[in-house]
Parts: C-alpha cells; structure tokens; sequence
C-alpha cells in the first residue's frame, strides 16, 4: 500500500480525518465559549465581591483566586469531573438507585475552564475598573441613574475598554487550556487528533495539524480583540 | 472528605515532589536561556531575526502545551531517521519529552518577558557605561542584563508559577510526579475527589513557597526602593 501524505491524511477524501478534525475545533470553540462565559460571571460576581464586599465576601474572593492561581488545571478538571460525579452518584443512591453516574464531561468541562478562567478574570476585570474615572461614575449617579442601568450604560463599557487585552488574554488561555479536556473523553480537537493518530498510526502529522488548528482559532480570536478593542475605544484619542 | 485519609495521600504525594521540582526548575533555567536568545534576536535590528523570532512567540505561544508534549512524545517516534537517530534515547524517555515541551513552552513567555525587561533599561544608563569607556557586551553583561532580570522579576515569578502548575501535564505521558502518583493512588482507592484535594494542597504549597522566595529575592535586589537606614531611624527618634 502506498504511504498517505499528510494532506490525504488531514484532507476530507476517503482516507482523510478533516471533517474529523474540524468537528473537533468546532467542539473546542463550543466548550472553550462556554467555559469562557461562566468565566466571564465568575469574574463579574468576583470583582464585585471584591470592591463592595464585605470583610467575610471579600476574604472568601481573595481564597478563590490564589487557591485557583496555585492549583494546576488538569487537577481542577479532575476535581470538577470526580467531584460532580461524586455529588450525583450521591443524589442517585439517596433516591434509591445503586451504582456509579458520571459527570456529563461537557458541563464538567466547561465547569472547570469557567472556574479557572474566572479567577484570572477576576484580576483583570478589577484592573479595569480601577482604571474607570471615578468622576464618570459620579456623574452617572448625579443624573439619577439606577444600579443596573450605571452598570450597563457607564461601568460595564469602560471596564470592557480597559479590560479587553487582558480579557483577550484570558479567552486564548481557555481556548489552550480546552485541549485538557482530551484526558475526560469530550471529543474535541486534541481528542479527535489522538483518535485519528491512534487508528493511522500517524501521530506526527495528526498532532501537527491540531497544532495548526490551534494556531488558526487563535489568530481568528486575535483579530476578534482588536475589533472589539477598537470598539470600545471610540471616542478616546490615541496617543 | 476523610482528613486522616487525605494526610496519609499527602505524605505519598511528597515522593513526586522530586521529580516534578527537577522538570520546573530545568525547564525554567533552560527555557530562561532560550527566552534571552529569542528576545536578543528579535531585539538585533535584522528584519529576517526579528521576524523568526516573532514567529517562534507567536506559534509557540498560541498552541497548547500538551499538543507540544504529544507531538514530543508520540509524534517523533514516527519517523525511521528519528529512531535511528543519536538523540533517539533521549526522544523515547517521556523524561526528556516532558522536559523539552516544557523548555520550548516557557522560552515563549520568557522571551517576552525578558525583551520587556530589556527595553526597560534607560538610554542614561547606557549612555553612563559607554561614558565609562564600556564595550557593548561588557555593559551588556553588567549594566543592561542585570538591569533587565531585576525589572523583569516580577512577571517573571507568574511564569515560574505557570511552570510548576504545567510539570502536572508531565502525568499524561506516563512520569510518576505528584500528578502522575495521585491518579494511580485515585485508582487503587476509588476516592478521587480526596486525592486530587491532596494534590493540589502539594502543588499549592509549592506554588506558596516559590512566591515567597521570589518576593525574597525582588526585596534583595531592589534596595534603592527601600527608605535608607538612617531614614528609618530618624523617624524612629521622632516619634519617640
């Protein structure tokens, strides 16, 4: 039999894994986006704890992020995925049933990027607010304006303004740390690229084009913050 | 959650704490020197170093460690002219694999770093070392890089922290670190969740310590931000 080159390998003919492949991204952009929105709440809820909390709120915050900043992911994901599946084995038997449930590996997934995510976001978001002039804000309340709608027309825009690299940032550390999923069997992209590696016996060329993947979602994501970037920064000068 | 048996997972996780301290620490060290490299190339001025090494940052940097780890460990085991290779008992020991993904990860980041604390270094100081009759690499080696570390410590401490947290990737090629430990102890015993609790206070500790000695050596180096003794005892004898 003739060796397959890498392109009839990763290719869409009969012999190739690209829809494979793709189906994996596209799994990897789906859980890397959810994880990244629970990120987004946590950070939200995070830095809300920690500038108008009290001691106990605040302190508890302060705990979540350094725990989480000295935890490694693939233990949290291990965490999230046993635990879960602990608590719903638990609920289980305490109806009546007997045996093991596992954890659907797709909210534990996302669980577990969201809570990772959330404690970096929590950083980045609270940076940005302190970059809000107080004055505006001030300004907002002199108008009458109620809490939500101050957070949604005022604070909401001008912390996304400050904080849109480093939320950048945090969104290309989910997208990467979606390829840890693989060890919990959600099919994404690294997962996709072991199968194929596995039944081909081709890992070189199948973990070469995951790379590539990767590096294609994150340049898409790229230009996805310097869109948004300049979006949020209509109206000021650059220097 | 059982504290007595999570003490006991503790203490058989401290026997991987060896080996996952030598993968960070070389790692760091190694990719510390290619990161310096990397951030004196894209420093040169040469349109064709400046863009390889622009392009070596932004690869490495947008594709996942564990692709990385994979490609290392699986993936060059494929090729005949690899096996046949010199470098074929280190490519087969997932030990050097773990360690060169690592290596290559970090170097990224640390280029980064390190060229942010190179342009950091004031035109006046190099203009005092050329004054003083230095030539470019000796004021390179006792003004500009010393310069450069210490206003790069502290992100440079995040890295190191982000190394330590990574060593747990090692696990998935089969290295028997705290990680790789803890999965065969979650097997035999069933109790996951108290395990990879344990786990992590092992790797936070680390991570705690790691901080401290940074914060240690930030301290050391940066004298001139601290008050001056006789400072601190003026107003010692004021309030008195």
């Amino acid at each position: 039999m003739k060796e397959l080159g890498f392109f009839d390998l990763i290719g869409f003919g009969p012999e190739g894994w690209g829809a494979t492949l793709l189906a994996g991204a596209g799994m990897t952009v789906i859980v890397a986006l959810c994880g990244f929105a629970i990120g987004l709440l946590i950070g939200t809820l995070g830095t809300w704890a920690k500038v108008s909390g009290g001691p106990i709120v605040r302190k508890a915050a302060e705990i979540y992020t350094n725990v989480l900043r000295g935890v490694p992911d693939l233990l949290v994901i291990y965490l999230v995925y046993f635990g879960g599946s602990a608590i719903l084995t638990s609920i289980w038997t305490f109806y009546g049933a007997s045996g093991f449930v596992s954890f659907p590996g797709f909210i534990a997934g996302s669980l577990a990027i969201g809570v990772t995510s959330g404690a970096l976001n929590i950083e980045v978001l609270r940076g940005g607010l302190s970059a809000v002039n107080r004055g505006e804000i001030e300004a907002a309340y002199a108008f009458g304006m109620p809490r939500l709608l101050l957070f949604r027309r005022i604070i909401a825009p001008l912390v996304l303004r400050h904080a849109l690299p480093g939320l950048g940032n945090s969104w290309l550390s989910v997208l990467k740390e979606s390829s840890l999923l693989s060890v919990t069997g959600i099919a994404e992209l690294l997962r996709q690229a072991q199968v194929a590696a596995g039944s081909t016996n081709r890992p070189f060329d199948f973990f070469i084009a995951a790379g590539i993947l990767y590096i294609v979602l994150a340049a898409i994501s790229g230009l996805f913050v310097l869109f948004a970037e300049r979006h949020f920064s209509r109206g000021t000068r650059r220097a | 959650m059982d504290p007595i048996f999570i003490g006991e997972t503790l203490l058989k996780l401290l026997s991987g704490v060896p080996l996952a301290l030598e993968l960070a620490v070389s790692s760091i060290a190694l990719g510390a020197l290619v990161g310096l490299m990397i951030a004196l190339l894209r420093l040169s001025g040469v349109w064709l170093l400046i863009s390889a090494a622009w392009a070596y940052v932004l690869v490495i940097r947008s594709v996942p460690l564990l692709v990385l780890l994979f490609l290392f460990y699986y993936g060059l085991g494929q090729f005949a002219a690899v096996r046949a290779s010199i470098l074929w008992p280190f490519l087969r020991e997932p030990y050097w694999c773990a360690l060169f993904a690592l290596t290559i990860n970090t170097s990224a980041y640390a280029a980064e770093i390190i060229r942010g604390g190179l342009l950091s270094v004031s035109h006046g100081e190099k203009e005092a070392a050329r004054a003083c009759g230095m030539s470019g690499l000796l004021m390179f080696r006792r003004i500009i890089l010393p310069l450069a570390i210490r206003q790069a410590i502290p992100a440079y401490s995040n890295e190191m922290i982000a190394m330590v947290k990574a060593t747990s990737l090692a696990s998935l090629v089969t290295l028997m670190e705290i990680s790789g430990i803890a999965t065969t102890i979650a097997a035999e015993t069933y109790r996951p969740v108290e395990v990879y609790v344990a786990a992590g206070i092992v790797y936070l500790t680390l991570n705690l310590i790691l901080t401290r000695a940074v914060g240690l050596l930030e301290y050391r180096l940066n004298p001139h931000r601290r008050p001056a003794p006789h400072a601190v005892a003026a107003k010692g004898g004021i309030s008195q």
